[in-house]
């Protein structure tokens, strides 16, 4: 009998793990994640060219950005718009559906050139904290690696204009590299996360 | 067992708990369960999709007479030349793929009270639950000289396909120095996308300032205002000249003898204002005063507005039971008529049909909405808002503090990264609707 039953939770277990992820379980997350869709794509996997995809990524990256957008701390065009509109507690929820999801790495053009020299300046001056070439989000460092070039820009625009603040480490760091890596380092580190698609 | 494996099972048990509430309910009913849905645009799309997420054992049958369908947002950058038709146009392969069976035929009469929809060929489908989604229909009738036959040479292109083919060449074919007249002839905002023929307007004046230069666009509003006026007005200054003598748009409001009253399409005409002025256009687009799609009038679905009265917490009909309306048809308001409402509404009435079905209470409803204009290429604007539901007056209240239009004063790089958040709201809400 209760062998029986393993086998049971073990079917109905592995039916739900093959497939993606799904609200349907709890309809009152799925009321709230489905409205994320229409910019960031079913799943959370966004095709692109701007919005960026936020499936996989970690509760407290979620949490931190949604917060930070509903106070204008990080500049969007629309995002604290949309942000605004729900709770904390509604963030939270969302966050935690957002992290059982699959990043997928989107398929764009790069250049290879710039790829490479992009991932020896990840190496030296972004690895310690975006690790493993920036495919995890460790510590609300977001995901980098296979995210889309537009948004990969504009983050880096926000970034080195001030808009939006970085910690203290961040931008020192990006300032060594840019130092280091000449003009076009930006670009390059870019087009390495870029590069990543599989 | 193992200490391990002891705790795999339990951890494995909770899994099968979860997934049991939501899956042994099916055993409990005789025979399959059967959703029909009527309209196979945004919301019966999306509608389709949500229902065999929601719940894979349940029948969902999308009835649609059309094989390719056009989205009628971002076909204004069809018409600009900027987009090609082939990427507004989605089929319904991936949507049969999930399960759904798609009957492309069209609905001709609702027995709400037998719950059987008749199809032209005078086949029958029985349904448990039915989602009407039946788009727009024109008021003909509140137009002299304006009719489906009249709108094959002066187009509407407010649905989508063929009409919007037909405006692009006659845009193309149009000579340098010529009027292009956009006639916006609903009275009020109870149309398809209200910022819509407004976002059409800068789109053809960017079109004709790079090509024809010495063209103009020519709008005859019957309204005294318009959706994001105040971005859309200054945007055209910024592109346009809006304004100056030798703004390429000029926009008469009502009260400038604005509304027309009549098309002439012999001569190629409008008749305008209460001294009825006559307006000659090298290119016409008559934007016609709207209704629900047919079908939600013969099955009796609508009120005296012409539209379809709901529960606006699941979008089940006030008027026929088991019967939900969403989309540009159904009363929702405060959402706006727009492509984004529609697919929102859908997976709010997915996720109420499938509670019904199961004979569960239904969960708090969220609703979201943006509509992006482009106004030139690489300027875009926006309006958002996050809704909640509130059940002492059956409205679908934005949430106060949220959303909103774009900043009056923001930057050009704003502006251009709009046009980049549109596009990309265009290919995941589409892959969002038809797979």
């Amino acid at each position: 009998m209760k062998i029986k039953a393993y086998k049971y939770a073990l079917l109905l277990t592995g039916s739900l793990l093959l497939n993606a992820p799904t609200w349907a379980t709890d309809f009152q997350t799925g009321m709230l994640v489905n409205t994320c869709a229409g910019c960031h794509g079913p799943d959370g996997v966004s095709t692109g060219p701007a919005s960026p995809t936020i499936a996989g990524m970690a509760e407290e990256s979620f949490v931190e950005s949604m917060l930070a957008f509903k106070s204008d701390e990080r500049p969007s065009t629309i995002m604290g718009r949309i942000a605004r509109g729900y709770t904390d507690a509604e963030i939270n929820q969302m966050a935690g559906y957002f992290k059982t999801l699959t990043f997928q790495r989107a398929v764009q053009p790069f250049d290879a050139d710039k790829a490479k020299r992009g991932k020896n300046l990840h190496k030296k001056h972004c690895e310690k904290c975006h690790i493993e070439g920036g495919r995890k989000d460790e510590d609300g460092s977001s995901i980098l690696a296979g995210q889309w070039q537009a948004y990969l820009e504009a983050s880096f625009e926000d970034f080195q204009s001030g808009g939006r603040s970085m910690p203290k480490k961040m931008k020192k760091r990006m300032k060594k590299m840019v130092k280091q890596g000449g003009d076009t380092a930006i670009e390059d580190v870019i087009h390495y996360y870029t590069s990543q698609q599989k | 067992m193992t200490q391990l494996n002891r705790r795999h099972f339990l951890k494995l048990s909770a899994g099968a708990a979860a997934a049991s509430s939501l899956t042994l309910p099916h055993f409990a009913h005789a025979g399959t369960q059967k959703v029909v849905i009527i309209g196979g645009g945004v919301g019966g799309a999306t509608a389709a999709r949500y229902l065999k997420i929601a719940d894979p054992a349940v029948e969902v049958i999308l009835v649609e007479p059309k094989k390719t369908y056009h989205t009628c947002f971002m076909s204004n950058e069809v018409l600009s030349g900027e987009r090609k038709m082939e990427s507004i146009s989605f089929g319904y392969d991936n949507i049969a793929k999930m399960g759904v069976k798609v009957i492309h035929s069209a609905a001709k009469a609702i027995d709400a009270t037998k719950k059987v929809v008749t199809l032209v060929d005078e086949s029958s489908v029985a349904y448990d639950r039915l989602i009407v989604s039946p788009g727009i229909d024109f008021k003909w009738e509140d137009l002299e000289g304006y009719d489906a036959e009249v709108a094959k040479k002066i187009p509407h292109a407010w649905q989508a396909g063929e009409q919007t083919k037909t405006l692009r060449k006659q845009l193309e074919e149009m000579k340098d120095g010529g009027t292009v007249i956009i006639g916006v002839t609903p009275p009020n905002n109870s149309f398809r996308c209200p910022p819509g023929p407004y976002e059409r307007t800068g789109l053809i004046a960017s079109y004709l300032k790079h090509h024809k230069p010495k063209s103009k666009v020519l709008v005859l509003d019957a309204k005294e205002k318009f959706s994001k006026q105040g971005l859309f007005v200054a945007g055209w200054k910024d592109r346009y000249g809006y304004g100056t003598d030798n703004s390429m748009i000029d926009w008469v409001p009502a009260s400038k003898e604005g509304k027309i009253v009549a098309v002439n399409a012999a001569d190629n005409t409008v008749v305008a204002g209460e001294l009825e002025d006559s307006h000659k256009g090298d290119v016409i687009n008559i934007i016609p005063p709207q209704k629900a799609g047919k079908i939600a009038f013969i099955a009796g679905l609508t009120d005296k507005t012409g539209w379809c009265p709901v529960n606006k917490k699941t979008f089940e009909s006030t008027i026929h039971k088991d019967i939900y309306v969403i989309g540009d048809a159904s009363i929702a308001s405060k959402m706006p008529k727009s492509g984004y409402s529609a697919n929102s509404q859908a997976k709010v009435c997915a996720v109420a049909v499938i509670s019904s079905l199961k004979g569960t209470e239904m969960v708090v409803p969220s609703y979201v909405n943006t509509c992006y204009s482009a106004i030139d290429s690489d300027y875009g604007i926006s309006v958002a808002a996050v809704y909640r539901y509130s059940d002492a007056d059956n409205m679908i209240m934005p949430v106060k503090g949220a959303g909103g239009l774009s900043p009056a004063d923001a930057s050009a790089a704003d502006r251009k990264r709009e046009i980049g958040y549109a596009h990309s709201w265009f290919n995941n809400v589409t892959k969002d609707i038809f797979g």
